[in-house]
């Protein structure tokens, strides 16, 4: 970064001497928005907006050359990935590109390839050194044939550096109740749904044309984790449980509408190959400190069954209904020294708190030590983003924060699902 | 649930009370006795996922606000709250996707109310459901 910024230097000052030389993009040529597009920040920190909306965003991720690619869960003239390019160098993305006929979640660049997830299948596109894709671009079917859920039917992925693919099968269930969601309506013994979800399994990342089947399962216990990330220098695959609903609703006899809003945590888990997380029979209580057995199995807001005992336990645990639907580490030089390999956790915001008032809706900063655990608590990183003080209903939020990028540059990029409204945070000294 | 019941009753009996009054007042009142029964159900039951606004959650819950759901046919409006709804469906262009659980095991009183509260709050006005229509349409089956 040092050596670039040299170059950069002498990149201007020659451009001072020779004023026709042509001068490359540079950080003082960016575009900052006074109001950092509406959302608060870490002190330090500014944001420019690359894009006022480009539909309804889920994950992103960014190109080497600093091309992005967006994914949508609603289609856009008939497409499902956004692929955005700012050509002069001001921040702002004036070109784009529409293609995958397929609304979804998952989108992560990895060896040359975009890969993108309906809620079906995994694709991905060969990428070459400075081309934006197109509706040109062929895509190869990595996995495919998967049941059309109607819950937590999201398939975000995330690749290691030994050709593997992981992809999250939430859940299409709250709680593996006899009757979803049904007030007292009792656990299924064993619950079936494990069998083929609740986990995440993986694939080769190379291998086309694979059924869920040809997979392996990596872990169980998941209800569902939207936020999926391999930590390279960990060499570990982390994410986060998006915890159960309506504990007060389906069973308001052992808890009260406050214990419902709070609990159970949404979990920030270390995910090792052989992991439970206990879905369905426990959840994670963070004022107990420990996974307690579920009502729907008998559970009474304090019991621990053997079961439970036995479940793997979060690394961090948050207040409950946050949505965390994404995890990036960072690894990048331009942010302060303390950010390094730290986590950035995007938090899409509640609605299972009504009546009370909701909460999430911000993106985290954890700061992670070498063990690769948390070495302190979740900092506010970006907030504000739902633009009003206080959220009561999600349809009142003008934004909530989905998915996070980090560029070669070490910028900071956040999705917006409502709108598509793309941020690039960057560190302002 | 025994003191929501009990001001259920409360309402029930105001609501019989008024007949003694002309028959378009009595009318009245007994929607706003009904209305006002059903808000204690729908904070109950319906809130914690269609909200306080009656908005719901984009892509998950459907929003109750004038849509041909809540203010049309009494039948399908009815059987959804008996039977559930398991298929995903669009509203103005976007799809929700949560399944609506049945939600039987309320008394045709309870849902004759809560679907009076919804088709007239909001900003919603409909015809309010009667506790003869709920019973017509969980007697059919």
């Amino acid at each position: 970064m040092k050596l670039l910024f040299t170059l950069l230097s002498i990149g201007l000052s020659v451009s001072v001497l020779a004023t026709d030389f042509p001068i490359k993009p540079v950080k003082n040529k960016l575009k900052f928005d006074a109001s950092n597009g509406g959302i608060s920040l870490a002190k330090g920190f500014k944001a420019l907006v690359v894009h006022e909306g480009v539909g309804k965003a889920r994950h992103i991720d960014v190109a080497p050359n600093g091309d992005i690619y967006v994914k949508l869960s609603k289609l856009e003239s008939g497409k499902g990935i956004v692929a955005l390019r700012d050509a002069d160098g001001d921040g702002k993305a004036e070109i784009k590109n529409l293609f995958g006929a397929y609304r979804g979640t998952g989108m992560s660049i990895h060896n040359g390839y975009l890969y993108a997830s309906s809620d079906t299948s995994v694709y991905r596109y060969k990428m070459t050194a400075n081309g934006l894709l197109d509706d040109n671009a062929k895509a190869e079917t990595i996995v495919t044939g998967l049941k059309l859920e109607r819950q937590h039917e999201s398939k975000p992925v995330t690749l290691d550096d030994d050709g593997h693919l992981f992809v999250t099968f939430g859940a299409p269930s709250n709680s593996c109740q006899e009757t979803d969601r049904k007030t007292g309506s009792k656990g299924i013994e064993p619950c079936p749904i494990r069998d083929n979800y609740a986990g995440i399994w993986q694939f080769d990342a190379n291998k086309l044309n694979q059924k869920q089947s040809d997979g392996v399962r990596y872990a169980s216990g998941i209800r569902n984790a939207v936020a999926l990330e391999w930590n390279k220098s960990q060499k570990q695959l982390y994410g986060l449980q998006h915890g159960r609903d309506d504990l007060h609703r389906l069973f308001p006899d052992l808890y009260t509408v406050e214990q419902s809003t709070e609990f159970p945590s949404e979990e920030f888990m270390l995910i090792k190959k052989g992991s439970d997380f206990g879905w369905p029979y426990c959840y994670n209580d963070h004022a107990q400190n420990k996974k307690v057995t579920a009502p729907e199995y008998g559970g009474d807001g304090k019991q621990v069954s053997s079961r439970c005992e036995a479940a793997d336990k979060p690394i961090m645990a948050f207040p409950a209904h946050w949505a965390p639907n994404d995890l990036l580490f960072y690894t990048g030089n331009q942010f302060p020294a303390k950010y390094k390999n730290g986590a950035f956790v995007c938090f899409h915001g509640s609605w299972n708190r009504a009546p009370l008032k909701q909460a999430g809706y911000f993106v985290a900063f954890i700061p992670m030590g070498k063990d690769g655990k948390p070495s302190g608590n979740y900092e506010v990183f970006a907030e504000n983003f739902a633009g009003i003080e206080t959220v009561m209903n999600p349809s009142d939020a003008k934004a909530r924060p989905m998915g996070l990028a980090q560029s070669t540059d070490g910028s900071l990029y956040i999705t917006d699902s409502v709108k598509g409204k793309i941020w690039r945070v960057m560190y302002d000294k | 649930m025994t003191l929501k019941f009990f001001i259920f009753s409360i309402f029930v009996c105001l609501a019989l009370n008024a007949q003694h009054k002309t028959k378009q007042k009595t009318i009245l009142t007994k929607n706003i006795a009904l209305i006002d029964s059903g808000k204690i159900v729908y904070e109950t039951y319906c809130l914690p996922c269609h909200q306080a606004n009656g908005m719901g959650v984009p892509k998950m819950n459907p929003p109750l606000v004038k849509t041909k759901w809540v203010l049309g046919d009494k039948t399908i409006l009815i059987n959804i709250l008996l039977k559930g709804l398991n298929d995903p469906i669009e509203i103005d262009d976007e799809e929700y996707f949560n399944p609506m659980p049945a939600h039987d095991f309320l008394s045709n009183g309870q849902i004759a109310a809560v679907l009076s509260y919804v088709r007239n709050n909001f900003g919603n006005k409909a015809e309010s459901i009667t506790v003869q229509e709920v019973k017509d349409v969980r007697n059919k089956k």
